[in-house]
C-alpha cells in the first residue's frame, strides 16, 4: 500500500517531513518498504519562462530562445515547435542528467549557436510516456521553482501491512496512529450524511454467509467523465489508473478509508433487485455425479475482461431475480454493469463481505484486487453507513445528480467486546513504567473507549481481543525504544551442559566426520519420488500435495540419493573426488516417531594421481572412517554381518554393523551399480548410513571417572599363527575366539595376511594372525606360552574349523 | 737408539692417509695390536735396565699415547665423513607433495547453529526438538492462527495428502510447534524421547531445526533452518526479551557495537509482537553488519500470546514469557557472507571448502565462536 504526504495531511495536521513520517510509522509497527520519489531524479530541473524565440540562422526547425531561468537570462537552442515567447516551461542546466533521453547536457554549439541548457518535454522528464513539444506549464509559476513541485510530483511511501491491521489499509487509519504517536493532530471526520431526495428504488437481498450488511443508494442525473486533475493526480501518485469519476471515487475511498465500494450503471441492471449470494456453479464437475447439477456452469465476465467459473464457495452479486451474476462480492465487479462515461444513474454499493468468504473467493479465482485484499482482512463493520455517505458527497461534488435515501439490509457483526483492564498489567507484561493517565490517553487517541477498568476497542480494531493486545497498543505508541533492558533471572542449569546425549552425538558426529576429511552437505528433506523408491521409500503418505517442483516431492527415506546426486553433479562440473556427509532426518512415515536421524556419508574415491603410488581398497578407508565415527559417538563393539544389506548395496561389497542379532546400527559398503545408474552417477561410490538413535546410551550415565588403569611392568610379547580356513569363512570371525582363549593375557589379535594359492589346499585360505600377549603378574615360562598357544589354536578350530598351517 | 720421532712421524702420516675405517684399523693393529710395533717396543721396556727404562719409558709411552690419540681422532673424522656420505645419499626431494588428504568441512549453517547454541547455552537455555512433519494443531491452531486466517496463507505451507480422517499433515513452517510440545501439559508420552515433552514452567529452551515453505529465490529456499527461543516464568517481560536478544546479537557478531532497533510487528502467537533490526550498510552491494545507516531485520519475537498459553494448559494470569525465531541460514550469510541462500543446499564441493569450517573450530568460550 502506498500514500503520499499531501494525502496524509488531509487527515493529519502535521509539519512532519517524509523521513519523520517513515520513522514514526516504523516505530508504530508499519513496515515501510521504500519511499519512491519520482521528483528525486528531477532535482536539477526548474521552471523557466521563454522571453523571446527567433528562427535559428542555420536550421529551419530550430529556434534560438532567450529564457529567464534560475541562472539568469540564457540563450537556449530548442527544436520544439511550441517553443514560443511567453511560454512557461522546464529548464535543465548544463551538467544535468536528462532521465528520459539518458544524456548529460554539455555546452556545445548547435549548428553554430551555443545552447546554455535545455528546455524539456514531458517524455524527457519521464512524467509521460509520449509527448509533443516541450512542457507547457501554467503561467503563474515562479521562475526557478523546482519542476517536481510545479508538476505536483510527490514521494510515495510504500509499506507493508500486517494482517491484523486492515484499518492501516486506508490513509486515515495511518493518520490516527501517527497522531497517537505524537506526530500531529487527527483532523475531524469530514463525512456528513447526505439527505435522500427520493426512496431507493432498488431492492437488496443478502445471504448472511456472504454479506452481513449491504447499504445501497441510487444517484440519478449524474454526469460522468474524467476526474478532475487533483483526483487523477492522487490516484496516479499511489499507482492507480484513473478511469472515470464514478469509479475513481470508489478507488479513492478504498485507499483513503480502507472502505471499498462498488458502482453499478442502473441502466444496465436487469430488474430492481440486487442480491448477494453464494455461487451456484461447481467449479470442478465431479465425474461420478449421476446428472449435471443445474447451475454447474454459472460464470461471470469480470471487469478485468476474464471469465470466472462461480462455485458454491464464492460470494456473488446477482440481478435479474438473482439469476444473473454481475459481480464477485467484495472482489471484483462484472463487466456487464460497469459504469462508463455514458452512465447517468448510478447504484452505489457499500457492504460488509465476510472476510473468510472473500479470502476464499480471491484464492479460487486468483484475483487479488484492492477490494478483495481489504475485505479478506476485515473492513470496519461500521463503515458501510459512512462509506456510502462519503461516496455520495464526492459523486455529487464531481458529477452532480440527486441521491435517493440509503437502503440498509442486514446488520454488521457485533462490535468488539469491552475488556477488563488493570493498568498494572502494562508494566507486568512489557516492563514499561507508564502511568494510568498516559495509558488512557494513548488508548483514547487510538479510538478506544475508556471507562474505568473497562476498555472497548473501536469497531475497526477487531484484532484487539484481550488485555495483552491493549498492552501492545500502549507499548508501541510509548515506543519500544523505552523498554527497559532487563537481564534474565538466574536459572538452575544442568551441571553437565544443556545438550542431551543425542544432541551431543549429532554435534560430535559432524566434527568427527569433518576431521576425517568429509565435507558436510545439507540437502533437501524431500526428493524425487523415484529416488525415494530406490531406497525403500516413496509411500503415498509422504508425497507432498503441493511440491515446489516434481524433484522435491517426496519425504526422503534416506539421504543417500541426495548425496549420490550431489557427488555426480560435482563430477559433472569436473570435481569427481567427493567425500560428503550429512547429519539429518529421514522419514519412515508421517508420525513423529517415524522420523529418525542418520549420519550418512558418501565417498566417490577419485584421489588425484600421486608419485608414491600407495593405494589400498578405498572400501577399507571408508570402514576406518565409520569405525572412527562410532568410537567417537561412544558405540559399543559391534558385529560385522555380511549378506543381509538392503538392495541398494553391492551384494558382495557391503555389510551391516549390528548390536546383537536385531539392532542394526549402520550399513556400509559400495552402492549397487543399478542404483547409481538410475541416479545418473558414475560409480563406484561407497557409503555408510548410521542410525544415530540406535546407538545405545552408555551403561554408566553421568560417571566421569574412568576405570583404574593397571599398567603391567612386564614386556608384552607377540606370537604369530597361520591358520587354514575354508575360503568362504569371514577372516574376522577368527579374532573373537582367539581373544576369548585367554581374556586376561591376550591384549589384541590382528590379521596381518590373507593368502590363497600355491601351498594352500584348494577351497582353503591361510589367515595369519599376530597375537599380542601381555603378562600381568610374572614373566611367562616357555611351557606357559606353549599352553597358551595350544588354547588359541583349539579355540580357533572350535569356532571356525581353523587348522594351524603346518 | 730407536728414533721414536721418526716412528711417530711415519705412523702419523699413514694415519692421516688412511682412506677408510678398515685401513685405519689395519694401522692400529700394526702399531698397537698385540704384536704391533709399538706394543713390541713397550714389551722391550721389561728387558731394559732401570736407567735405560727411565729414559726410554716416557718416550715409548708418549709414542703410544700420541699414536692412539691420532688414531682416535682420525677414526672420529672418518666416521663423521662416512655418516655425511650416508646422509647425503638419503637426500629426498621435499618439493614433492605429501600423501593426498581430503579436507573435511562443517557446513556454515551448522557452524552457525553451534555458535548460537553456545551463546544461548551460556544464558541458561536447553535444547528442545520436534518433528519436521507436523499436524495443523501444533503448527497453526495451538499457535493462535484462526482457521482460514490470511496469516496461514502467508506461510506457503507444504501439505501432505489427506488421511482417512480427512486430516492433512504438513511440513512445519516454523520451529514454533515445538513451543507447544514443550509447554503442553499432560500430553501423549508415547513419542520417542528426542521429541520435546510437556514440562512445567519455568521453561527456557531453544529449538533449532529444519523448516519448510514453498518459496524459492536468492533469499528464500523451500527448506531452511530456524532457531526458536522460549522463556516462560512468572515475571518475564519484554525488557527481558530485549536484553536477551541484544546479548545474543553482540555475542554472535562478536562485537560490542552492533546497534539494534526493536520495533512493533505482528505474529498471531505473540502479543505484543516485535521485530529486531541491526544496523547495517547495503551501499556496497553486500550487507555489512554494524555500520552504515540502514537496518536489517534479524529476528521476530514477542510475548507468548495468552491464547497460546491457554492452549497448552497454562494460566496466562500466572505464567508469561517470550518467544523469538531466528532464520539461521540468513544469520549465517550475514556473518560469513554467503550471498545466495540456495547455494547452502547445493552441496558444491568448492563452495563447502570455501565457506565451510574446520572440525576444530568448535565454538569455545575461551577462543570465541569460530
Amino acid at each position: 500500500m502506498k500514500f503520499t504526504l499531501s494525502w496524509l495531511k488531509e487527515h493529519l495536521d502535521t509539519t512532519a517531513s517524509v523521513d519523520e513520517v517513515v520513522e514514526a510509522m516504523t516505530m508504530a509497527g508499519l513496515e515501510v518498504e521504500h519511499v519512491e520519489d519520482p521528483g528525486a531524479k528531477l532535482a536539477a530541473f526548474t521552471v523557466a519562462k521563454i522571453v523571446e524565440a527567433v528562427q535559428h540562422p542555420n536550421a529551419d526547425k530550430l529556434r534560438v530562445c532567450q529564457v529567464d531561468t534560475k541562472d539568469g537570462r540564457l540563450e537556449i537552442v530548442c527544436g520544439a515547435p511550441n517553443a514560443r515567447a511567453g511560454l512557461t516551461t522546464v529548464y535543465a542546466p548544463i551538467g544535468a542528467y536528462v532521465p528520459g533521453s539518458g544524456v548529460t547536457l554539455e555546452a556545445r554549439p548547435v549548428r553554430g549557436v551555443v545552447s546554455n541548457g535545455m528546455l524539456c518535454s514531458a517524455k524527457e522528464l519521464e512524467v509521460a510516456e509520449e509527448s509533443e513539444g516541450i512542457m507547457e506549464l501554467p503561467d503563474g509559476l515562479a521562475v526557478g521553482q523546482p519542476a517536481a513541485q510545479a508538476l505536483g510530483l510527490e514521494a510515495a511511501i510504500d509499506f507493508e501491512v500486517t494482517p491484523n491491521r486492515p484499518d492501516w489499509l486506508g490513509v486515515r487509519g495511518i493518520a490516527r496512529d501517527l497522531a497517537a504517536a505524537g506526530l500531529g493532530t487527527l483532523k475531524p471526520d469530514p463525512v456528513k450524511p447526505v439527505a435522500g431526495a427520493f426512496p431507493c428504488p432498488i431492492e437488496i437481498k443478502v445471504d448472511g454467509e456472504v454479506c452481513r450488511v449491504f447499504a445501497g443508494r441510487l444517484i440519478r442525473g449524474v454526469k460522468n467523465g474524467p476526474s478532475p486533475a487533483w483526483l487523477q493526480q492522487r490516484l496516479v501518485s499511489v499507482g492507480l489508473r484513473p478511469i472515470n469519476a464514478l469509479v475513481d471515487v470508489t478507488n479513492l475511498i478504498t485507499y483513503d478509508r480502507a472502505r471499498p465500494l462498488h458502482v453499478y450503471d442502473r441502466a444496465k441492471l436487469v430488474g430492481d433487485v440486487i442480491e448477494a449470494r453464494l455461487g451456484r456453479g461447481s467449479a470442478e464437475p465431479s465425474a461420478d455425479a449421476p446428472s449435471p447439477a443445474p447451475h454447474r456452469d454459472e460464470q461471470l465476465i469480470a471487469l478485468d475482461g476474464k471469465t470466472y467459473d462461480l462455485s458454491a464457495e464464492m460470494s456473488v452479486i446477482a440481478d435479474a431475480g438473482g439469476e444473473r451474476p454481475i459481480g464477485l462480492g467484495g472482489v471484483m465487479g462484472g463487466e456487464s454493469t460497469g459504469c462508463s462515461e455514458a452512465t447517468t444513474e448510478v447504484f452505489l454499493e457499500s457492504a460488509w463481505f465476510d472476510p473468510i468468504r472473500t479470502a476464499q473467493t480471491g484464492r479460487i479465482t486468483g484475483i487479488t484486487s484492492d477490494a478483495q485484499y481489504r475485505f479478506a482482512r476485515g473492513v470496519d463493520p461500521e463503515s458501510p453507513a459512512w462509506g456510502i455517505e462519503q461516496a455520495t458527497q464526492l459523486i455529487l461534488e464531481l458529477c452532480g445528480g440527486e441521491p435517493s435515501d440509503v437502503k440498509v439490509v442486514g446488520a454488521p457483526p457485533a462490535p468488539p467486546a469491552a475488556i477488563a483492564f488493570d493498568r498494572a498489567y502494562v508494566k507486568k507484561l512489557s516492563g514499561l513504567d507508564v502511568g494510568p493517565p498516559r495509558i488512557d490517553e494513548i488508548l483514547t487517541r487510538l479510538g478506544f473507549a475508556v471507562d474505568g477498568d473497562s476498555v472497548t476497542p473501536p469497531s475497526w480494531r477487531r484484532d484487539v481481543e484481550g488485555k495483552a493486545d491493549l498492552v501492545e497498543e500502549v507499548a508501541r505508541i510509548e515506543g519500544f525504544d523505552s523498554l527497559p533492558e532487563t537481564p534474565l533471572p538466574p536459572i538452575a542449569r544442568p551441571p553437565g551442559g544443556v545438550l542431551t546425549l543425542r544432541q551431543r552425538r549429532m554435534r560430535d558426529a559432524r566434527r568427527a566426520m569433518a576431521a576425517r576429511g568429509y565435507a558436510e552437505a545439507l540437502t533437501w528433506s524431500f526428493q524425487r519420488r523415484e529416488w525415494a523408491e530406490l531406497f525403500g521409500g516413496g509411500d503415498a503418505r509422504l508425497v507432498l500435495s503441493n511440491p515446489i517442483a516434481a524433484d522435491l516431492s517426496t519425504m526422503r527415506p534416506s539421504a543417500l540419493a541426495n548425496l549420490i546426486d550431489a557427488a555426480a553433479r560435482n563430477a559433472r562440473k569436473g570435481f569427481p573426488d567427493a567425500a560428503l556427509f550429512e547429519v539429518g532426518p529421514n522419514f519412515k512415515g508421517d508420525e513423529p516417531g517415524d522420523q529418525w536421524t542418520a549420519v550418512t556419508a558418501l565417498l566417490a574415491p577419485h584421489s588425484p594421481k600421486h608419485w608414491a603410488h600407495s593405494e589400498g581398497d578405498p572400501l577399507f578407508a571408508l570402514k576406518a572412517d565409520l569405525l572412527a565415527l562410532l568410537e567417537e559417538l561412544g558405540a559399543p563393539a559391534l558385529q560385522v554381518v555380511q549378506g543381509q544389506n538392503a538392495g541398494w548395496w553391492h551384494p558382495g561389497r557391503s555389510a551391516r554393523l549390528q548390536l546383537g542379532p536385531k539392532v542394526v546400527i549402520a550399513e556400509f559398503g559400495e552402492l549397487h551399480p543399478r542404483v547409481l545408474k538410475a541416479l545418473d552417477a558414475e560409480g563406484p561410490m561407497l557409503a555408510f548410513e548410521v542410525s544415530l538413535d540406535a546407538i545405545p546410551e552408555p551403561k554408566k550415565k553421568g560417571v566421569k571417572t574412568k576405570p583404574a588403569l593397571a599398567l603391567s611392568p612386564l614386556m608384552p610379547l607377540t606370537r604369530d599363527f597361520a591358520f587354514l580356513v575354508a575360503a568362504d569363512t569371514p577372516a574376522g570371525d577368527l579374532l573373537r575366539p582367539i581373544q576369548g582363549a585367554d581374556k586376561a593375557l591376550i591384549a589384541e589379535a590382528r590379521i596381518f595376511d590373507v593368502y590363497a594359492g600355491a601351498g594352500v589346499p584348494g577351497g582353503m585360505k591361510s589367515v595369519a594372525v599376530e597375537v599380542l600377549v601381555q603378562p600381568r603378574e610374572k614373566t611367562l615360562t616357555d611351557a606357559e606360552i606353549e599352553a597358551l598357544s595350544a588354547r588359541i589354536v583349539a579355540a580357533a578350530e572350535k569356532a571356525v574349523g581353523a587348522k594351524l598351517r603346518g | 737408539m730407536t728414533d721414536y720421532a721418526k716412528i711417530a712421524q711415519d705412523l702419523d702420516q699413514r694415519i692421516a692417509g688412511a682412506a677408510d675405517l678398515a685401513a685405519l684399523e689395519a694401522i692400529r693393529v700394526e702399531a698397537l695390536g698385540k704384536t704391533g710395533s709399538i706394543s713390541e717396543l713397550l714389551k722391550s721396556l721389561g728387558r731394559m735396565s732401570p736407567d735405560e727404562r727411565r729414559v726410554e719409558g716416557p718416550q715409548i709411552n708418549g709414542l703410544r699415547d700420541g699414536v692412539a690419540t691420532h688414531i682416535a681422532r682420525r677414526k672420529a673424522a672418518l666416521e663423521a665423513a662416512e655418516l655425511d656420505a650416508k646422509l647425503a645419499s638419503e637426500h629426498v626431494d621435499l618439493t614433492l607433495p605429501p600423501p593426498y588428504e581430503r579436507k573435511g568441512r562443517v557446513h556454515p549453517t551448522m557452524q552457525v547453529l553451534d555458535e548460537m547454541i553456545a551463546v544461548f547455552a551460556d544464558l541458561g537455555f536447553a535444547l528442545a526438538e520436534g518433528p519436521d512433519i507436523e499436524d495443523d494443531f501444533h503448527n497453526f491452531t495451538a499457535l493462535n492462527f484462526p482457521p482460514k486466517h490470511p496469516a496461514r496463507e502467508m506461510h506457503d505451507t507444504f501439505w501432505l495428502p489427506e488421511d482417512e480422517k480427512g486430516e492433512r499433515k504438513l511440513l512445519r513452517t516454523h520451529t514454533s510447534p515445538v513451543q507447544i510440545r514443550t509447554m503442553q501439559q499432560g500430553q501423549n508420552r508415547t513419542l520417542p524421547g528426542w521429541i520435546a515433552q510437556g514440562q512445567a514452567p519455568p521453561i527456557r529452551v531453544i529449538v533449532p531445526g529444519r523448516t519448510y515453505r514453498s518459496d524459492s529465490d536468492a533469499t528464500h529456499t523451500p527448506m531452511f533452518h530456524q532457531l526458536e527461543g522460549l522463556v516462560i516464568d512468572r515475571d518475564i517481560h519484554m525488557g527481558h526479551l530485549k536484553w536477551t536478544l541484544d546479548q545474543f546479537i553482540a555475542r554472535y557478531f562478536e562485537t560490542p557495537s552492533v546497534e539494534t532497533r526493536f520495533r512493533p510487528h505482528h505474529f498471531p502467537f505473540t502479543e505484543p509482537s516485535a521485530e529486531m533490526d541491526v544496523r547495517c550498510d547495503r551501499s556496497g552491494g553486500d550487507v555489512k553488519i554494524g555500520q552504515g545507516d540502514d537496518w536489517m531485520e534479524i529476528v521476530g519475537c514477542g510475548m507468548v500470546h495468552p491464547n497460546v498459553l491457554r492452549n497448552c494448559g497454562l494460566d496466562p494470569d500466572e505464567w508469561q514469557g517470550f518467544a523469538f525465531g531466528f532464520g539461521v541460514d540468513r544469520l549465517g550469510s550475514l556473518k560469513y557472507g554467503m550471498p545466495d541462500l540456495r547455494d547452502m543446499f547445493a552441496a558444491d564441493l568448492r563452495w563447502l571448502q570455501h565457506y565451510g569450517f574446520s572440525a576444530f573450530q568448535a565454538p569455545n568460550p575461551a577462543t570465541g565462536l569460530s
